[in-house]
């Protein structure tokens, strides 16, 4: 056991700060709301039968555990160390954001709010939360930048089949900072029974923390089921941040084990040197936006800087505010991919494991070519695969030149 | 006596007037504020995501960037309408990011500089002081929090703590320029705001029309409108000086007498 002193894994402290990182920046009329979540998550957290119906959901609806996959082809095409895919692609609804948004519909309904909204990039946070919805029972907004709706179309499809009522947002560059900006500005006018479920460890506190308590189910199955198959850690994690969510969820359980190395990678766009990237930890400043203090994209006034990715899900100008303490800290690197690599990752993955992963997640594969040579055959590099790629298909095509 | 305990000591309510910095000929939209019978005036930092603001105000916001309008440009507009204007308090409106980027202490001081008496900023509640109220407090600067209807008597201290030039009552929980609140809940909220401070409550959010700002104005210190002036600057660009000192005479015609149509 590592003494509490030492531990990276005690944060936030009680103001819900990360370091300088995370808080509550917020309107007033949020500030009763946030503070009555927290008090009943801390609740939620204490009651075995929260953790009981969670615990139950995730095995029966959600499909956990979510395997861990020795990526054969991948190592030795590499050949270095070896490569684990952590199955999150395998999940209802196709990715990591469905652990989060059981969690969180749990939380509203212990609340009693009857209304839910939510915010996405990609689609897949609103599929997932349009999914829980149908399933409890419970009206569904879902804020969707327009560019977004252009590009994810799929997904778009999804959400309305499961009942949801989704609302391009024209404001901005029409993209997951807008939906964010357009979906608080519902929650301000509906506190009294809305619940926002928020896609992504950023926001407010407690999001940040009680977003990556719900994800990390995902670093606790891949720690005990690595113990399991090889009887070490790996020796490498690696996750694509967007808002970092599937990231936090993967590391935070490997956090105190110093032989665990993590990398963090963030979207690079068109590259970090120029102005189409959504690196914020590589290429942005710390600051305030969407009720927390984390690493911004920004001007020298302080005024928001559009971000850009082929992955609608990174495509974000800020990111989640344990990140930004992990890499002030020095805890975890973060890395930027460009749009071009990952179309090339997204592509070998396909080919050589037979698994189309989400362009989000072709990000973090992306990283492999830059690492795995760093690692000898008896080391393990653990990449998450957070999602499927079977959204992107139509974003890939056009990349690619492809007519579909 | 500061410039807030004068505009609110005038034994009448008074009008608090909004208009987004950048935004049309904001000089001389300022001056058209101050001659049809503004009292206080609440000038917004324009920011790239402005999320408590409804589309009027986004679109404000917007327009105000796009033209390029920076931090220095509204200092330098701020220290214009104070050597215009040295009797009306200037209040500074936003969001905390552009506020703290290069440093809470540097805003805090160039804004004092420029002449202004007081600062909100939507996204700092009081659990987040640290990091914007004590350096206007250093400056001399007032830091004007908001009330709203779901602050409740246990949070009202810690709003009220380190407060001050006068308390912003949002009459709506929502965003700004959308449906206005019913009188009478407005008049059971400001009684109890007033029973836990001595600071003047003026009050916002939907007011749009004289009509309106009569029936806040008998029962608040002062009533804010904002959105409204900013429908009249979208609509007419760079000449929006004289419509909006017509509203502003109508609305400071309506607030001022308030009291004297009660009886
Ligand atoms: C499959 C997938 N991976 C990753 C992300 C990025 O989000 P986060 O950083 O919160 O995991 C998204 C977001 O939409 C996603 O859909």
């Amino acid at each position: 056991m590592t003494d509490l002193a030492n531990s990276f894994r005690t944060q936030p402290d009680e103001r819900g700060h990360f370091g300088q990182f995370g808080g509550r920046y917020v309107a007033e009329t949020l500030m009763p709301l946030i503070l009555d979540l927290e008090k009943e998550y801390r609740a939620a957290k204490a009651d075995p039968a929260f953790k009981a119906e969670f615990d139950s959901l995730m095995a029966h609806y959600v499909g956990r555990p979510s395997p861990l996959y020795f990526a054969e082809r991948l190592t030795e095409h590499f050949g270095g160390g070896q490569i684990w895919f952590k199955r999150e692609e395998l999940n209802h609804t196709g990715a990591h954001k469905i652990n989060n948004c059981i969690g969180q519909i749990l939380l509203a309904i212990r609340m009693g709010k009857t209304r839910i909204i939510a915010e996405t990039g990609a689609g897949q946070h609103g599929v997932a939360t349009a999914t829980v919805c149908a399933r409890f029972g419970l009206p569904c907004v879902i804020y969707m930048g327009s560019t977004d709706v252009a590009r994810q179309q799929p997904n778009v499809f999804r959400m309305k089949l499961l009942g949801a009522e989704v609302i391009p947002v024209e404001s901005g560059a029409k993209t997951l900072k807008d939906a964010m900006n357009e979906a608080m500005r519902d929650w301000v006018a509906n506190v009294h029974d809305t619940f926002y479920i928020i896609g992504t460890a950023a926001g407010p506190h407690p999001y940040p923390e009680l977003v990556r308590d719900f994800q990390s189910v995902i670093g606790k199955e891949a720690r005990a089921q690595m113990l399991e198959r090889t009887g070490k850690l790996p020796d490498l994690l690696l996750a694509a941040v967007g808002g970092g969510s599937n990231a936090i969820g993967l590391f935070h359980p490997f956090l105190d084990d110093p032989e665990v190395a993590m990398v963090g990678v963030e979207a690079g766009g068109h590259g970090v040197e120029t102005d189409k990237h959504a690196a914020s930890l590589t290429g942005g400043s710390p600051g305030v936006l969407h009720g927390n203090k984390t690493y911004l994209l920004q001007d020298e006034d302080g005024q928001i800087i559009e971000a850009h990715s082929i992955s609608a899900g990174l495509d974000y100008p800020g990111i989640g505010p344990e990140h930004s303490w992990l890499h002030d800290i020095g805890r975890v690197k973060y890395l930027p991919i460009n749009d071009d690599e990952a179309l090339e990752a997204f592509q070998l993955c396909c080919r050589l494991e037979g698994i189309i992963p989400a362009l989000e997640s072709a990000h973090a594969l992306a990283a492999l070519p830059k690492v795995a040579k760093e690692y000898g055959k008896d080391q393990m590099i653990l990449v998450n695969v957070s999602g499927r790629g079977d959204k992107d298909i139509f974003t890939v095509a056009d990349a690619l030149g492809a007519k579909i | 006596m500061s410039r807030f305990e004068s505009a609110f000591g005038k034994g009448r309510p008074a009008l608090v007037c909004f208009i987004t910095a950048g935004d049309g000929d904001t000089a001389a939209n300022l001056d058209a504020l101050v001659a049809g019978g503004a009292d206080v005036i609440e000038l917004g930092m324009p920011f790239t995501d402005p999320m408590a603001d409804g589309p009027a105000i986004q679109a404000a916001n917007l327009r105000a960037l796009a033209k390029g309008t920076t931090t220095a440009d509204i200092l330098a507009l701020a220290a214009g309408f104070r050597a215009r204007h040295p009797e009306v308090p200037l209040v500074l409106m936003g969001y905390a990011n552009p506020m703290i980027h290069r440093g809470a202490d540097w805003f805090a001081a160039e804004a004092a500089k420029a002449g202004v008496d007081g600062v909100i900023c939507v996204d700092i509640p009081p659990e987040e002081d640290a990091e914007l109220g004590p350096q206007l407090r250093a400056a001399g600067l007032n830091m004007i929090r908001l009330a709203t209807p779901t602050t409740d008597a246990a949070r009202l201290p810690a709003v009220l703590d380190g407060s001050g030039g006068f308390l912003y009552y949002v009459s709506v929980a929502g965003i700004t320029g959308k449906q206005q609140a019913a009188i009478d809940s407005i008049e059971q909220a400001v009684a109890r705001l007033k029973a836990s401070t001595d600071l003047p409550v003026a009050v916002g959010f939907g007011v749009r029309t004289p009509g309106q700002a009569e029936a806040i104005a008998r029962v608040a210190d002062g009533v804010v409108v904002g959105s409204a002036f900013i429908d009249i600057v979208a609509e007419h660009g760079e000449e929006a000086a004289a419509p909006l000192k017509e509203l502003t005479a109508a609305l400071a015609k309506a607030v001022h007498n308030a009291r004297e149509t009660v009886a």
